[in-house]
């Protein structure tokens, strides 16, 4: 593309987030955010031109079993195995493409293979728990792996993490980096969950629970859950001196 | 026009290890680059205690101002990666090697400052933390700048790296005394 004739560049715009969506860094539930979270108040950042780029990862970062966390070692590991897959979208419902997507997860037992983990749950030596893989032309991405086990955490008196998946991905710009978690329908451990219920709007919180998902089950290999990802859409290209509020 | 509500953020958790560290991760530039300069620093929580469990992410420009993107209305450069991503060690320390970004066009046909957005995800965050690296030999033009300019000028000082043996120091206080200031992006 030409460089415009006048010193104004054109630029997209991502839309904020409605309040709610997301959850406050300062959260009393969640203990460990109390010496995490800033106090003063955060600056808004107008999206400029390092704002509404980003890195754009392509296929080198992969390797052959990155989105199949059963076939990472030489044994298969213990639990019941899941296709994880979805669509990474923006909120205008664009898929986006070649774009990477990072998973990590606890095992079958709820144990991470991490020194930090240390809960009497047993490690699988078949599962690390790691993938990562790109979306397609579609935005499509799909992951085989093992149902998480829930895990104990010493936040409240007989604390358990229902059973999540974290999900990190970058979409197109800086302004849509996102780390999530995924959880999946039905957890009778939402209610007591303070990170879960973190998201003050109930409707976005929803957002981060999968649908089980039967037409993608495998008969006699796998069951299957969808989880879309939605990071924030982007306004039509506009002269940015028309840039107002926001 | 009906818009499909953004997925909610969540922390990383203490396990972030597992999945996002790339063995490459702190090159922006392979060592041993001409120009290249290490930005190291510390990442601390409201008691002044290192956070050994969270991950710094940087994205700049490359050192004409120019970014590997096809929304830079300037056309895309190819060839620097601009993206460098580092967790932290058990005393809070990152570090990132890169060269020094070049100025990027801001609004109205002024310059920004060269500087390097950051992000910061840890355990105990519910969403990352955002802020921006500039650098002090460029004072004039950090002067200017339209972005440091929105931020209470006794608080600057907080965006602006230090000078060091192989490049700069930047340190991220998360909450307390000289808090590092944040941007709600
Ligand atoms: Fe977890």
């Amino acid at each position: 593309m030409a460089a415009p004739a006048s010193d104004k560049l054109i630029l997209p715009r991502y839309r904020r987030d409605p309040e709610g969506t997301h959850p406050p860094l300062d959260s009393p539930g969640y203990r460990s955010t109390a010496l995490r979270h800033p106090k003063e108040p955060l600056t808004v950042l107008p999206h400029l031109l390092t704002e509404v780029t980003g890195p754009l990862h392509g296929p080198g970062r992969l390797g052959e079993h990155d989105n199949d966390l059963t076939r990472q070692h030489d044994g298969e590991p213990i639990g019941q195995r899941i296709i994880v897959h979805g669509r990474l979208l923006d909120g205008d419902g664009r898929p986006i493409p070649d774009s990477l997507i990072e998973i990590w997860q606890a095992n079958a037992a709820g144990r991470y293979r991490h020194t930090g983990d240390n809960w009497p749950g047993p490690l699988d030596p078949n599962f690390t728990g790691a993938g990562r893989t790109l979306t397609d032309a579609q935005g499509r991405y799909e992951f085989t792996t093992i149902q998480p086990g829930a895990y104990p955490w010493k936040n409240h008196d007989n604390a358990w993490r229902p059973a999540h998946i974290h999900f990190s991905v970058f979409g197109m710009a800086f302004t849509q980096r996102l780390v999530t978690q995924m959880y999946f329908p039905g957890d009778p451990l939402f209610f007591q969950d303070p990170i879960f219920n973190s998201v003050p709007d109930e409707k976005a919180r929803q957002r981060m629970i999968s649908k089980f998902d039967l037409g993608r089950t495998v008969d006699h290999w796998a069951l299957a859950f969808e989880f879309d990802i939605v990071v924030r859409g982007r306004e039509q290209t506009v002269f940015e001196n028309d840039e107002e509020d926001e | 026009m009906s818009h499909a509500g953004s997925t909610p953020s969540q922390t990383v958790g203490p396990y972030l290890a597992i999945g996002l560290p790339w063995e490459d991760g702190p090159f922006v530039v392979p060592e041993g680059t001409p120009g290249a300069v290490w930005i190291r620093g510390a990442v601390t929580d409201g008691a002044g205690e290192p956070i050994p469990d969270a991950l710094v992410e940087t994205w700049q420009a490359d050192p004409d101002g120019r970014f590997d993107h096809p929304d830079d209305p300037r056309g895309r450069v190819p060839g620097f990666r601009g993206f460098g991503r580092c967790p932290t060690g058990p005393d809070g320390s990152y570090r990132i090697l890169t060269r020094l970004p070049g100025a990027v066009p801001g609004r109205e046909g002024r310059m920004q400052a060269p500087h390097i957005d950051v992000s910061v995800f840890g355990r105990g965050m519910l969403h990352r933390v955002v802020t921006r690296i500039y650098f002090p030999e460029n004072e004039d033009a950090n002067a200017v700048d339209e972005v440091l300019n929105l931020v209470p000028e006794a608080r600057r000082g907080t965006l602006i790296a230090a000078r060091s043996e192989d490049g700069y120091r930047f340190d991220v206080r998360v909450q307390g005394e000289g808090e590092t200031v944040f941007f709600d992006v």
